[in-house]
């Protein structure tokens, strides 16, 4: 507790990850013009893809959302999408979840979510643990297979995940566009209805269980999942100094058991387990000692 | 092979996959696509479409 509150007072009350949080919403959604205009950024850095689940349709999105292109670039020509996917396994390997926990607009929007005061809820192990699974699912169906096998009667392959669940396009580009533009307002029907729905859900949910969209349902942190244990960026507990306390593993958003396997798929690499714990015995950072890399039990059940 | 060699192996190896996949992408003008979807209000993305 101490060191948590050491930690705020050196960032004027803000803990490191508020700080990295609210500087990457910044600089990915950078363009305040489009927000006073109700239009979006044309410039040529949007053929580059930010880390984050952040829609290209946002009025101040400077980058190209790694989902939406994904999808977009199975869906135009049905070619393997080499680019998108290079970049995507290049965030991965470097950062890993890291990506999720400090750098992601909608992980901050949750994280702030849950701080409302209201009812919390643990989801039963049984039901979590299986529940984890449907970001897999998210990905595979509706990011890969259906844009790039699925066509409509028109001959148009819609992004499926961006136009019937992505929640970030709804706040960050639905909601802009329909206050902001008259027209827009108008031909907002079901489908606009619809992810307003998903997105209420989503919020909803967010006040009573921590991330549950990371948790549940996101196809960009499942896909970072895959690379969290090979990342070079890289959660370490020192064994000798750590006292089986396990106050990282109740503070940790995610449920990760930190002691049993660091580098969880599951783990967002917020760095609460490392600021809460009295001993220090948790570190991270870009690891050239592999072996701090290598957990030293690996629990299965924990690879969710 | 111990699994620390393993590691450092897979890691520098989805590195490697990794460049070499932007390379080719690149080459192939795929950064075009990109930028020709994220200029354009994607009515689908935001639910109106």
């Amino acid at each position: 507790m101490f060191r948590m509150h050491r930690d705020r007072l050196k960032h004027g009350g803000l803990s490191f990850q508020r700080i990295m949080q609210l500087l990457s919403v910044a600089v990915f959604n950078g363009y305040i013009v489009g927000f006073q205009k109700g239009m979006i950024f044309t410039g040529d850095l949007k053929m580059v893809c930010v880390p984050v689940l952040n829609c290209y349709s946002c009025p101040g999105a400077l980058g190209a959302c790694p989902i939406g292109s994904l999808q977009a670039t199975l869906g135009v020509k049905h070619h393997f999408p080499f680019y998108v996917l290079g970049l995507m396994m290049l965030f991965g390997v470097l950062l890993g979840r890291l990506v999720c926990g400090l750098l992601c607009p909608f992980g901050l929007v949750q994280d702030l979510l849950y701080k409302i005061p209201f009812h919390k809820h643990n989801v039963p192990k049984k039901i979590d643990r299986p529940a984890r699974y449907l970001k897999y699912c998210v990905l595979l169906v509706l990011v890969i297979l259906l844009p790039a096998f699925a066509m409509s009667k028109s001959g148009i392959i819609p992004p499926y995940f961006c136009k019937y669940l992505c929640p970030a396009g709804t706040l960050e580009g639905g909601i802009p566009h329909v206050l902001l533009n008259p027209q827009l307002r108008k031909v907002a029907g079901v489908l606009f209805d619809w992810k307003l729905l998903v997105l209420l859900f989503i919020v909803l949910a967010s006040t009573i269980v921590h991330r549950p969209f990371c948790r549940y349902l996101c196809p960009l942190g499942a896909f970072y999942s895959l690379f969290n244990r090979f990342s070079f960026f890289q959660m370490h507990v020192d064994k000798s100094k750590c006292s089986g306390c396990r106050v990282c593993e109740r503070a940790c958003p995610m449920v990760v058991e930190i002691t049993k396997n660091c580098n969880s798929a599951e783990c967002i690499r917020c760095g609460k387990c490392k600021t809460v714990c009295p001993t220090g015995a948790i570190s991270w950072g870009f690891t050239g000692n592999v072996a701090a890399a290598v957990p030293k039990t690996v629990d299965t059940a924990d690879k969710v | 092979m111990t699994r620390i060699k393993a590691m450092t192996l897979a890691r520098y190896g989805i590195l490697a996959t990794a460049i070499t996949l932007i390379v080719v992408g690149l080459a192939r003008n795929e950064q075009q696509e990109v930028l020709h979807k994220a200029v354009k209000i994607c009515l689908e993305c935001i639910g109106i479409g």
